[in-house]
Formats: structure tokens, sequence, C-alpha cells
């Protein structure tokens, strides 16, 4: 019995001792100070050394776009760095092209920031800004989705985005997470709408933000927005439209067909919508509304699990069945692609089968 | 075994009694990271390091703390909590001091805590009795071993990787555990010269 005591007096002092021992150390050996970040060439900062430097720019309110919450797996956050920062590390090769590595293009989460440095980012970065707001509706979709609106508290103005764009949804620590945690989400609602923004958001097995949106968030609770962020936006353009959403990649779609509506547009635009079952589809009734909406507006929901049971008379396949079926070689079109990425690369390979351009090309991945 | 001289001890942990070909310690980061001769080298130069100064340290923790209270069945936690707490300073230096050093061996220091042969040499060290001098140079031979093997391994896997004519089935793990048993039924060969257990 004796022994036990002492033995387990012993382990916890020991362990106690090498905890103050590394605090210590840390304490002493991590602090790398304060170090000056130029931007640009014209921005200086001070920012907090011995973070990585995604975190160390969000601090001074500068946020570059990251959808995994700096893990380092969206490769999102890419700046180029001009002066400093050391060699490319083994943790960001595997998202790094030949050429960004010869540009020194280096992932911000996962470069330290342990001296100056001077780097570049896009400038429209710099307008992204931190949005405080309350949660509106909450309403479910289908048993994996959720419908969420978000009442832009402050800066009062609301948020200035184009259709297509992105936000970062933040988090705060629950029992899942250690820390704040922050995920990227498509902005279903238009841009004309800057203070109600809505989301739609499809719950993944063990995903932090996910989880807690459709199991812990209510009515009127408070949350940071930080945006907005993203190249797939909606161009200004008479042609002919091509749109393919499957799950929640219908998001940014919704949001396009609302500012396409707003606009009035005459030119035709196509919907191609996928999903596995007739319950899985969203949002159904408001999309068939669009056909009375827009001037010339077609919406072809496809399946591609239907049994006899369900009666379903519409399409049967996936949406790169409807793509070969309906569009045609050289097609002069405007073509937008959101959702999966296996599903994005064998649309995006038809196409150019097809001898359709890149550059009529947009497309988002949901990963 | 305990008037084995230090340079016949180091000798037989590098090549008769390889941690890694003849325990079998060490094999995951061993089978995941060995896929090119650079960064197992890399890797294993971080064990040696490890693995010397945590031998040397748990030495001195078990005669001199472990042993006067009777607490020798302690071991086990107090030997990972130690190689625990070691790696994670090594680490902080290695990054302050050694930024070039910390480029190479950075990302693979926190690997090690989870290395079974750095644990593995504690514990021969311990069952073995080696006096303090034997144990430094047995955790250092056996560290440079393990290097040895990875390196080698990585090498022949780099090698039969280019040369494409692997089967689809036996790539990744599959190959380098056949790899494995044939180095090692090579270093059997060696085995008998000199008995340290």
């Amino acid at each position: 019995m004796l022994e036990m005591l002492t033995g387990i007096l012993l382990l916890g002092l020991l362990t106690a001792l090498l905890t103050l021992l590394i605090e210590v150390a840390y304490s002493y050996i991590a602090d790398y100070g304060e170090n000056h970040v130029l931007i640009n060439g014209e921005k200086d900062l001070v920012l907090e050394g011995g973070k990585p430097l995604l975190f160390a720019l969000s601090d001074q309110k500068i946020y570059l776009p990251s959808a995994c919450g700096g893990k380092g797996t969206c490769a999102l956050c890419k700046v180029r760095v001009l002066e400093g920062g050391g060699p490319v590390l083994p943790t960001e090769t595997p998202y790094l092209e030949e050429g960004e590595m010869a540009e020194n293009i280096r992932l911000s989460c996962q470069l330290k920031l342990k001296e100056d440095l001077k780097i570049e980012i896009p400038e429209d970065l710099l307008s992204v800004k931190e949005y405080q707001a309350v949660i509106g509706n909450l309403e479910r979709l289908s048993p994996g989705m959720r419908f969420v609106d978000f009442r832009i508290v402050s800066p009062p103005e609301g948020v200035d985005f184009a259709a297509g764009q992105y936000m970062q949804l933040q988090i705060p620590k629950y029992e899942l997470t250690r820390q704040e945690e922050f995920r990227a989400y498509s902005i279903a609602s238009p841009p004309y709408e800057k203070k109600q923004l809505s989301f739609i958001i499809t719950k993944v097995e063990g995903g932090a933000v996910s989880t807690y949106v459709h199991d812990y968030l209510k009515e009127g609770d408070e949350l940071l927005l930080r945006g907005p962020f993203g190249n797939f936006r909606l161009r200004d353009s008479e042609r002919e439209i091509l749109m393919i959403a499957t799950g929640s990649g219908l998001a940014p779609i919704r949001s396009m067909l609302f500012t396409l509506a707003r606009w009035q547009s005459r030119q035709k635009i196509t919907l191609y919508y996928g999903e596995k079952k007739p319950e899985d589809l969203i949002l159904y009734e408001e999309l068939r509304e669009f056909e009375k909406k827009l001037g010339d507006f077609t919406f072809i929901p496809i399946l591609s699990r239907t049994t006899e049971e369900d009666e379903w008379s519409g399409e049967k396949g996936r949406v790169t069945d409807l793509i070969s079926k309906y569009v045609a070689d050289q097609a002069d079109i405007d073509i937008y692609i959101c959702g999966a990425p296996v599903m994005i690369r064998s649309c995006l390979s038809l196409f150019t089968e097809k001898g359709i351009p890149d550059e009529r090309l947009s497309f988002d991945a949901f990963e | 075994m305990t008037n084995l001289d230090p340079a016949t001890l180091f000798f037989a942990a590098i090549f008769t009694n390889n941690i890694l070909l003849t325990n079998f310690l060490g094999l995951c980061p061993y089978l995941s990271i060995s896929r090119n001769p650079v960064s197992g080298f890399g890797l294993g130069t971080a064990v040696v390091f490890v693995m010397t100064c945590t031998t040397a340290i748990n030495h001195l923790v078990f005669y001199r703390i472990l042993v006067p209270f009777g607490l020798e069945h302690f071991q086990y936690i107090i030997f990972i909590v130690i190689i625990a707490a070691f790696v994670q300073l090594v680490e902080m230096v290695v990054e302050r001091y050694f930024p070039a050093l910390y480029y190479i061996l950075g990302i693979f220091l926190p690997l090690i805590t989870v290395n079974c042969a750095i644990l593995g040499a504690s514990l021969f060290m311990v069952i073995r009795e080696y006096n303090f001098i034997q144990s430094v140079v047995f955790g250092a031979g056996s560290g440079i071993g393990w290097l040895m093997a990875i390196t080698a391994v990585g090498a022949i896997r780099e090698k039969i990787e280019k040369s494409g004519t692997l089967p689809r089935g036996l790539e990744g793990p599959g190959i380098t555990l056949l790899i494995t048993g044939i180095l090692s039924l090579a270093f059997i060969v060696f085995s008998g010269m000199i008995d340290i257990q």
C-alpha cells in the first residue's frame, strides 16, 4: 500500500516537474517577440510571433480565406512571401504547384511567424471584415441539411458580396472542440440583402462546425462571420447559362438565381440539380418558382438512386449524364458548377471534351 | 553482461542485434517514412539523437530515483513520460536556435515520441543491467542501427518504385515488409558473433 502511494506520488511529482520545465522553457525559448509584417509594400503591421501567420494576421483583423480552419488541408490561405519565412515545409509541399514554389507561395497556416516578413496578398482581402450576427430562422431542409438565417448586427451596413462567394463561420469552443473553430460556407442568399445572410449547412460526421450548427445552435444565438471570400462569382454577361449543383452546392446557385431574377435577365438559364433520392431534394418548390420569375429558366432535377416505389418520373442518373445528353459541342455558354469535388472533376473533363473553353467554366468544390 | 566493453556493445547494437531488424521495434514510423532514403535518414538522425539522450536520462532516473524507492515497476510509465517531455524540449530548442536543422528534422520529432524502439532501448538497458557508459553506447548504437535500416530500405523502395515493375497488390507496406524480412535474414548472419542478451 505504502509502495503504491509513494509510486503515485513520485510519478505525480515527476510529471508535474517535467510539465513545469516545459512551460518555463516554452515561455523563454518559444517567445519570438513581436515581428513586423509588411503587406503589399504599404501596410506595416506589428504581429505577435510564434503563431502561424494566418492566425497572427487574423488577430490584426486581416482575414485570409481558409476552409479547414488552419489545419493545412484546404490550401486556400496561400500568400506570397517576398522576404523571410525560411524554406517551404514538408507539410506545405503537397499543396503547392511547381510554379508556386518558384514564386515562394506559402500556406500561411503552416508558416510560423518567427522573423520580420514581407508578404503579398490579393488587394480585396484587405477589405474582408468580421461581422457579428444573430441566428434567425433555423430550418431543417432534409435530415442532413439545415438552412440557417443570420441577421448581421455589426457593422450595421451589412456584408458587401457577390453572388457565389463564401463566408467563414466561427463557432465558440464546445464539448467537441478544444478551441474556437471556423469553416467556410457559401452564401445562399442574394447580395442585395446585405444584412440578412443565409447558408445551407450539411452535417458532416464528426465535423466540428456542422455538428454545432445541427445539434447545438438555437435561434437568437450570436456567432461571428468573416468574409466575403472566393472567385466563384456570377458574371455579368448576356450568354446562355448552365448551372450544375449537387447537395449543398445549391447554396451559391440559389444566390445567383435570385440575383438574375433581380436583374430581370432574359437569357436562357438551365439548372441541373443532382441528388440520390427524392427525399434528398431540397428547396424544390422554390426552384420551380424561378421558372415563373425568370424569363427562360429550366430546372432539371436528377436522381441517382431511385427505386420503383419512389414513382419518380424525372431524370435518372447523374448530372454528367445530362451534360452528355443535352449540352452541344462548342456550345457558347457560361457554366457554373458547385458541389462534390469528384462530380466537378468529371463535369470539367466532359466540358473540355465538348470543346468548351476553360474561361467559360466557373466552379467551387465543397470538400 | 555487465562486463561487456563499450566498443563491442556499440558494434553489436548496430549490426548483430539491430533493434529494428532483429527485435522488430519501431516498425510503424519505419513503414510509413521509408518511401525514400532522404526522409528516412532525417527521421533516423532524430532517432539517434533522442535515443542516446533518453537512455542516459532514463538510466539516471532508474538507478538514482526508482531503485532507491523500490519503484522499479513504474519504469514503463516514467520512461514514456520522460521521452515525451524530452522530445518536446528538443523540438522547442531546435526550432528556436537551429532553424536549418529544424527544417530537416522538425516534422519528424513529434513522431519519435511514439517510436517504440526508443522505449525498447531504455527497457533493454534495465533488463540487461547495463552501467551508465554501456547504456549511452547502447542507445547510440541502437539508434544508428535503426537509421541504417530505414535508410537502406528507403533506398531499396525508391529503386523498386522507379523500376515500375511492382505488382499493384504489393505496393506500400506489402513490399516493405518483404524487404524487411529479407534484410533481417541477412542480419541474422551476424547473430551469434557477439552475445549481449
